[in-house]
């Protein structure tokens, strides 16, 4: 927190529009630089990446055989 | 092979453009239907919206002149199709429930939940219960959040939209994108806690049976 501009609040008050790509890259830097020296903002934020990528695998499941005939079917009749 | 006349729904596309067409949709399958079925939460539901996203690709294909950048446009599709038959479905009253507001001041967050000094003894909580946590957990704590926050969570968490992304496909001010998402997470993140409380994911206290934290959530 002395090293970084940025402070420990600040970062975890901002965390998810660093995550989420929504902030303008000075910013995004200056964040990147804290997580380099903070640990504890670090940690933080890597919880929050990997809880992102577990919510993000939730998007993939496996179609069921039955949807896989029924869109064969609607595309042969196209 | 163009009739010549405007018809709109081309009746044939070339041979190849329909294999290719096929192929990409079929490789595309698991994710169609896993998205579908976070946005839609029913199996039955989800396998109607990718049908009728198929349908409405098909209609539209005119308007892909590269059909190697298919993914993108077929899940905006997807989308727009599961949006318009949520805003049909959609009541008033269900609006306002899901328009109560949060606090997004101090939303609830399951790191600090699982940070708290008196779980020090125990490493890193948040790894452990991160290892524990299953798939189905996650959609579980996804597919009961209301509608209107799922459907951010699924655009920008699932799919990776950019707020504006978001914003321009449900037609809302991105200062509302913004607040939903952040309402979101922390009914999410709750829900996560409860879970992982109630399966005993979280021994907050060890062997200490009682609600000695979470059971305020
Ligand atoms: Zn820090």
């Amino acid at each position: 927190m002395k090293e970084s501009w940025i402070s420990c609040e600040e970062v975890i008050t901002r965390l998810f529009d660093y995550l989420d790509r929504e902030m303008d890259s000075d910013t995004s830097a200056e964040i990147e630089r804290h997580l380099e020296r903070c640990h504890d903002c670090f940690s933080r934020a890597e919880f929050e990446r990997r809880l992102r990528e577990r919510i993000a695998t939730s998007g993939r499941q496996e179609a069921p055989q039955r949807l896989r005939r029924r869109i064969k079917n609607i595309i042969e009749h196209f | 092979m163009a009739t010549g006349t405007r018809l709109k729904v081309p009746v044939s596309q070339p041979r190849e453009r329909k294999e290719q067409f096929e192929k990409q949709v079929t490789c595309l399958m698991d994710r169609l239907y896993g998205t579908a079925l976070r946005l839609a939460r029913h199996p039955d539901d989800a396998e109607d919206v990718v049908a009728e996203t198929i349908s409405n690709a098909w209609k539209k294909l005119d308007q892909l002149d590269d059909l190697s950048r298919m993914e993108g446009w077929l899940f905006r599709i997807l989308h727009h199709t599961f949006v318009s038959q949520w805003r049909r479905r959609q009541c008033r009253q269900d609006r306002e429930v899901e328009l109560e507001p949060g606090d997004n001041d101090n939303p609830f967050s399951l790191f600090e939940k699982l940070h708290q000094p008196f779980l020090l003894w125990w490493g890193a909580p948040e790894k452990e219960f991160m290892n524990a946590l299953l798939q189905e957990d996650i959609s579980k704590a996804i597919d009961n959040l209301p509608d209107a926050y799922r459907i951010v969570i699924v655009l920008v968490e699932v799919e990776g939209y950019s707020y504006e992304e978001a914003s321009r496909l449900l037609d809302l001010p991105m200062g509302t994108i913004r607040s939903r998402l952040c309402r979101a997470r922390s009914l999410l993140q709750k829900a996560l806690w409860q879970q992982g409380h109630d399966a005993g994911l979280a021994r907050c206290g060890g062997h200490s049976p009682g609600n000695t934290s979470g059971g305020d959530v």
